[in-house]
């Protein structure tokens, strides 16, 4: 069985964010980067998925991005995946997921994956797209926002999670693709073995001009910081905060009494 | 400007959701159409042409079928937009739209101006601008970003809608009932909710203990549910309660729409955060700047003297 699980890299989300030069997405400056969490979802059933189906198995763990998301690629295959396939490219982010979807598509096509695991969506674009958008490109079902996963015999078995917390349980034959979403597993941490085991795996690097051309459907005219709805910020030393704070409720709110 | 807006039926019910597209179609002043896959005693109160394909005939939802059904009704309005909700079923079925149209979509909007489209972006810390190159544009909404004024009103021209093709590689088995609850949230008239931002198990107490002190209810944001810390029942949000107290105090939580959802509702909202740009900010009446696990037993201890 041959398995693909496409991770993104993105900030830590509570980083102090500042807009590029261009204007149009963040700069790369003072921020820390790891796993998209969704992906880790991803990482961790597809390892699962591996460890089920035992030596028949193979994980590729796929990453689009510049040099950076090696790392994330390496925690992934320490988590288990069995090699990586960095498609090398500065100017991701300026992809629309249409895009990334394509450079994907170009690589899984004809390889003859059985499952493929995305991230419901990635914390800095959040468009919840690429996942569905491959496998209509590949022509597989796609399940999206999975909360439980079950394989056997070729067919999966999985529940979609809906609003308020009804899940919807849909069947599939693979060839097949699902987006992960939070809570489907507790992913693992690599162990210290395990990390240096992963740095003989293979790591192989593409060129997207080695893939496809793409053309994006999207511009992006600006990014900002929206406006704040202007509340009462207050900072300083415990002591001080808890009375100012007491004193606004005591004055705002009914609820001390 | 011509929309198709993609109603949203559920188990018997048209979803509230449907009426924010037409809040979205009414702000930008688009000229809208509607198609639903719903049961035909329950028809989305409209004043337009209604493509309406029967549910009872198609059965709950199925990604393959719902989308060569649209597909025809697409065909038969030739829109500018297919407009859908950033809902469980929109956000499955708007990228396969996309592709099936050879169209760009753009996700979770939350506004629209001089032809751009307004989306969140890294938690909703930022937003961006989107403009579409492409002829037809999939749009998704964010839940809660356009409503209807009034109730919604208006009685649709039916046309039906079918489709000979019904064959899909997914086959729907059924639906598991959410969890139930045996906490009330929703009466409570105070809510101190814990986020990932208390950094362990160990510290919901901390948390529980202002709870105890103000009078109020523990509440939680979903990774702590998922981490199994605070139970299910204590969930706030799109896949857990909706509540709306007198006074909501969120500890560690960054405020994503999710979240937001939830609790939006509430009437006065402190935020306890380190970071002054977490998007809680945004709807909070108080923000303080604090590490919680130094603020909170400080704040406990005052209100146990009061
Ligand atoms: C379909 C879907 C449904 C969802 N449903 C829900 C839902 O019902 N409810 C829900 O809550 N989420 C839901 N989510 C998840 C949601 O998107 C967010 O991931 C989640 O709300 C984040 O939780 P959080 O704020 O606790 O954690 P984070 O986003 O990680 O935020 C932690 C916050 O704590 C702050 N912090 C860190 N350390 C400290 C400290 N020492 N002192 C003070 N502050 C600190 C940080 O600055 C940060 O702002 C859903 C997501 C999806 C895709
Ligand atoms: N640059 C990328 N490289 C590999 N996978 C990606 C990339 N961008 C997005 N994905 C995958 O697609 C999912 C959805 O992303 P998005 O459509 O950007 O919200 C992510 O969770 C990843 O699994």
């Amino acid at each position: 069985m041959k398995i693909l699980v496409c991770i993104k890299q993105v900030p830590d989300m509570e980083g102090k964010f500042q807009i590029d030069a261009d204007g149009i997405w963040y700069s790369e400056e003072d921020l820390a980067w790891r796993m998209n969490e969704y992906d880790g979802y991803a990482v961790e059933q597809a390892v699962r998925l591996r460890e089920q189906v035992g030596a028949a198995a193979d994980l590729t763990v796929l990453s689009i991005g510049p040099d950076r998301v090696r790392e994330a690629m390496k925690k992934a295959m320490a988590m288990g995946c069995d090699r990586g396939v960095h498609i090398k490219d500065n100017d991701a982010f300026r992809k629309d997921p249409f895009e990334i979807a394509s450079l994907i598509a170009a690589f899984a096509g004809g390889k003859g994956f059985d499952v493929i695991f995305t991230g419901m969506q990635s914390q800095d674009r959040g468009s919840g797209q690429v996942g569905v958008l491959l496998a209509e490109m590949l022509g597989i079902p796609a399940v999206t926002t999975i909360v439980h996963f079950e394989f056997a015999d070729g067919t999966l078995q999985v529940k979609r999670e809906l609003e308020g917390g009804t899940k919807s349980v849909v069947r599939m034959k693979t060839p097949a693709l699902v987006t992960c979403q939070l809570g489907l597993n507790t992913p693992r941490y690599p162990t210290l073995p395990n990390i240096l085991q992963a740095r003989k795996k293979e790591l192989l690097s593409l060129e997207p001009s080695d893939l496809a051309k793409t053309e994006a459907r999207l511009t992006t005219e600006k990014m900002y910081f929206p406006e704040k709805k202007g509340g009462m910020v207050l900072e300083g030393e415990p002591d001080k905060l808890a009375d100012q704070l007491l004193a606004i409720l005591r004055e705002k709110t009914l609820v001390l009494r | 400007m011509k929309a198709l807006l993609v109603g949203e039926y559920r188990d018997g019910k048209v979803l509230a959701s449907t009426y924010e597209l037409v809040a979205f179609a009414e702000k930008i002043g688009a000229q809208a159409a509607m198609v639903v896959i719903a049961g035909k005693e329950s028809v989305p109160k409209f004043d337009g042409r209604l493509h309406l394909a029967d549910a009872a005939k198609h059965g709950e939802y199925n990604p393959d079928v719902h989308k060569k059904l649209i597909q025809e009704a697409v065909n038969r309005e030739n829109p500018d937009m297919v407009v859908l909700a950033h809902s469980s079923y929109g956000w499955d079925l708007a990228p396969r739209l996309a592709v099936a149209l050879g169209a760009a979509q753009i996700s979770e909007v939350v506004g629209y101006a001089d032809g751009a489209f307004v989306v969140p972006a890294c938690n909703a810390k930022m937003r961006r601008n989107l403009k579409s190159k492409t002829p037809v544009t999939v749009v998704t909404l964010q839940s809660g970003a356009f409503t209807l004024d009034g109730d919604p009103e208006g009685a649709p021209a039916i046309e039906p809608l079918d489709t000979p093709d019904a064959a899909s590689t997914i086959e729907f088995v059924g639906y598991e009932a959410a969890q139930k609850s045996d906490v009330d949230l929703s009466r409570a008239e105070v809510i101190v909710s814990a986020g990932r931002g208390i950094g362990k198990k160990d510290n919901v107490e901390m948390i529980a203990k202002l709870a105890d002190a103000i009078g109020g209810q523990l509440g939680a944001s979903r990774p702590v549910v998922d981490s199994e810390w605070v139970d299910h029942s204590r969930q706030v949000g799109t896949t857990g309660q909706t509540v709306s107290p007198k006074l909501y105090i969120a500890c560690g939580i960054s405020g994503a729409i999710q979240h937001l959802a939830g609790m939006k509702k509430s009437e006065f909202v402190v935020a306890i955060n380190t970071d002054p740009d977490a998007p809680i900010s945004e709807i909070a009446d108080v923000m303080v700047l604090a590490d919680l696990t130094q603020f909170v037993p400080v704040l406990t201890e005052k209100l146990k003297v009061m």
